[in-house]
């Protein structure tokens, strides 16, 4: 997030939310946003579902299924059509407004209806109500990214925020909402194939050395890496041979399960890390097995850049050992000898090659965190970014064109899908479903379909139905509700029983993230007969 | 009865609300809000009021598995750390590093993840690192 959680309550006269089920997936910001309008703040939500958090918005559309690049343009031809735009804030602050221009006067209200269903009139209105009142707040998730235009789409949203000068100040931005608790901290640490800590890009020699002489381990690969789409395919041409998997479960969060189970089996050594004997460590060679939150110290950096630290409360369950010690041991069987007494020493370490979480120190961290960049040690942190400048300077707008999403409707499957998760569960359901409380709110996966169709294909809510899509075929229960629009259904993502990548594409992603295009699948419903 | 409230963050969404768990005669008894917590104020929501009941699930892991002719056997952290290293080792001698390939997490620490993405370019010598922020 460009910007603060607690902003959206004190600072936001409108807020923007796209791609985001939040009162679901991220229900403590969900209450910021209701919050920000009692306090007088106007809400737009974008959703190809009904979600709940349509009912306490001023304006509220649906678009089509992988439209949203349409959508996000329709708003920016308004916008500048009406001269509503921050005028001084692009000249100052941006560059490339005259492509964006150019390429958003094409896209007129009456041909963004025809692409997403929105009406003309109401994608008038959602830009007069984002731009005519400032500042404002766009929070996306992962409708906006897990699309095969996921990098577009996002470039789209940086558009409009840019737009209306809605960057580089309290209670604007754009503000991805993170899935996972560490997902910002797993990437601001270097866990990608093309940096170290911080975004520092493994093909600059001089970073290379800084760490090489760092951690005292000779020359360092100068060769990005795959990722984990790629990884994958990599597997299959018998590339990689061996793969450690730390905390996750591609066997349910991977796309093309089919695709997927065989390809797994042609690793020659699988060597996995978890607190569960999940779907992906029953087929391991070796697993390490985990101590959880609670279970030792250690810090975690939440979606708003903030990093906070955790406290052992209790001792390790059984034989399960802190994960910094297991990955220390392995790297010392390695051969690459790593000891560390706490996880404090670790993170003195990674503070001490990273700018960004320079200043900061378990002392300084406290129970309240601090939001990086952080860059010294008597630096606040930072609870909104780019106040004065971008970091690459300019602001640079990107002239996009809309593309279709990877499939269509057509004869053989003819209803639209879409993925996500509810409200009770959490991604591959390994730590909600042995949770009692949480079970007992929804203790099997579903199809949501629409009642028109449901009378079309003559299905009763809690029917069992065969759903097919081209890589493979499940079954779920039915329940039938108007959370869905016709001729589309929305299946959750958590129960291995009914797993719903099974029918997602591996070969639909977005060229640049590589990102799957969970969002949006051709597939066809059929009733089974008890 | 011995009973503490230690600091923690909820580890479900990314939104990293602030939370006290209960802790009696060393076992997690229940999650708390931390009111003064600058993210949730003093609030939950389902999944964070219910946090402690993964943790102390009896089907959590206690004891690193290999895997000896398709049956999981209990083995000490020697056994399993050498028997992993031992063939990862064999993997990257007949295969260069990039053969092998470490997917981080997204659920453990930053400390920890600063050391898998170490463990990988310093010990394995690749950069063939990620994790599922994509899935």
């Amino acid at each position: 997030m460009t910007n603060s959680i607690a902003e959206f309550e004190t600072d936001s006269k409108v807020i923007f939310v796209i791609g985001s089920n939040t009162t679901a997936c991220h229900p403590l910001i969900a209450n910021r946003i209701i919050k920000a309008k009692e306090n007088g703040a106007r809400l737009i939500v974008a959703d190809p579902r009904n979600i709940q958090l349509t009912k306490f918005a001023d304006l509220a559309v649906h678009q089509r299924l992988g439209t949203d690049v349409a959508l996000l343009n329709g708003m920016m031809h308004v916008i500048i059509r009406n001269d509503w735009h921050a005028a001084e804030y692009v000249e100052k602050r941006c560059e490339e407004f005259e492509a964006l221009k150019k390429t958003v006067a094409s896209y007129d209200p009456e041909r963004v209806e025809a692409i997403t269903g929105i009406a003309a009139r109401d994608i008038e209105q959602m830009a007069e109500l984002y731009a005519t009142n400032a500042p404002g707040a766009l929070l996306y998730a992962m409708g906006i990214t897990q699309h095969t235009t996921g990098v577009d789409n996002v470039k789209s949203c940086c558009n409009l925020a840019m737009l209306c000068g809605n960057l580089g100040v309290p209670g604007g931005g754009v503000n991805p909402l993170r899935g996972q608790n560490n997902v910002q901290g797993a990437c601001d640490m270097g866990g990608l194939p093309n940096v170290f800590t911080g975004y520092q890009p493994v093909a600059d020699p001089e970073v290379r050395e800084k760490f090489a002489s760092a951690w005292n381990c000779g020359e360092l690969s100068d060769t990005p890496g795959m990722t984990i789409t790629d990884m994958i395919s990599a597997i299959d041409e018998g590339k990689i041979k061996g793969l450690y998997v730390i905390g996750e479960n591609p066997k349910l969060s991977d796309p093309d399960k089919n695709h997927l189970d065989h390809v797994l089996k042609k690793l020659d050594f699988l060597v996995v890390e978890d607190i569960f004997l999940t779907e992906s460590a029953q087929v391991a060679d070796v697993v390490f097995a985990s101590a959880a939150l609670g279970e030792r110290q250690g810090t975690f950096t939440n979606t708003e850049r903030r990093c906070m630290l955790t406290q052992k409360a209790v001792e390790p369950v059984g034989n399960a050992l802190p994960d910094w010690q297991i990955i220390s041991r392995f790297a010392t069987a390695l051969g690459h000898g790593m000891s560390y007494d706490s996880p404090e020493e670790v993170f003195n370490e990674m503070a001490s090659l990273t700018k960004s979480y320079q200043g900061m120190t378990y002392d300084r961290i406290g129970i309240d965190g601090l939001q990086w960049p952080c860059l010294a040690k008597d630096h606040p942190g930072t609870p909104y970014l780019h106040k004065e400048t971008f970091t690459r300077g300019k602001g640079m707008f990107h002239a996009i064109e809309f593309k279709e999403p990877a499939e269509a409707a057509c004869a053989e499957y003819p209803m639209m899908m879409t993925t996500g998760r509810m409200f009770a569960h959490f991604h591959t359901g390994t730590m909600t479903r042995v949770s009692n409380s949480l079970d007992t709110e929804q203790k099997t996966g579903y199809v949501d379909i629409n009642p028109a169709d449901a009378e079309k294909l003559n299905i009763a809510s809690g029917d069992m139905v065969l759903l097919t899509s081209r890589r493979g075929e499940i079954e779920a229960p039915a329940q039938i509700t108007d959370s869905v629009p016709p001729n589309n259904v929305f299946l959750p993502i958590h129960f291995g029983e009914n797993p719903t990548n099974t029918l997602t594409s591996s070969t639909a992603f977005d060229p640049i993230a590589k990102i799957p295009e969970f969002k949006v699948g051709a597939v066809k419903i059929e009733k089974l007969i008890a | 009865m011995n009973c503490k409230f230690v600091p923690s963050v909820c580890s479900y969404c990314g939104t990293g609300c602030g939370v006290l768990f209960e802790v009696i005669d060393g076992k997690i008894n229940s999650t708390l809000p931390l009111k003064s917590h600058p993210v949730n104020q003093g609030k939950l929501c389902i999944k964070g009021w219910n946090l402690h009941e993964y943790i102390n699930s009896f089907m959590r892991l206690k004891a690193p598995l290999v895997k000896e002719e398709g049956r999981f056997q209990k083995a000490t952290w020697d056994e399993a750390i050498n028997h992993a290293a031992r063939n990862f080792n064999r993997i990257k001698e007949e295969h260069g590093p990039d053969s092998i390939g470490v997917l981080v997490s997204a659920k453990v620490t930053n400390e920890e993840n600063y050391l898998a993405q170490k463990l990988a370019r310093a010990a394995l010598k690749t950069n063939n690192v990620d994790h599922c922020a994509r899935l």
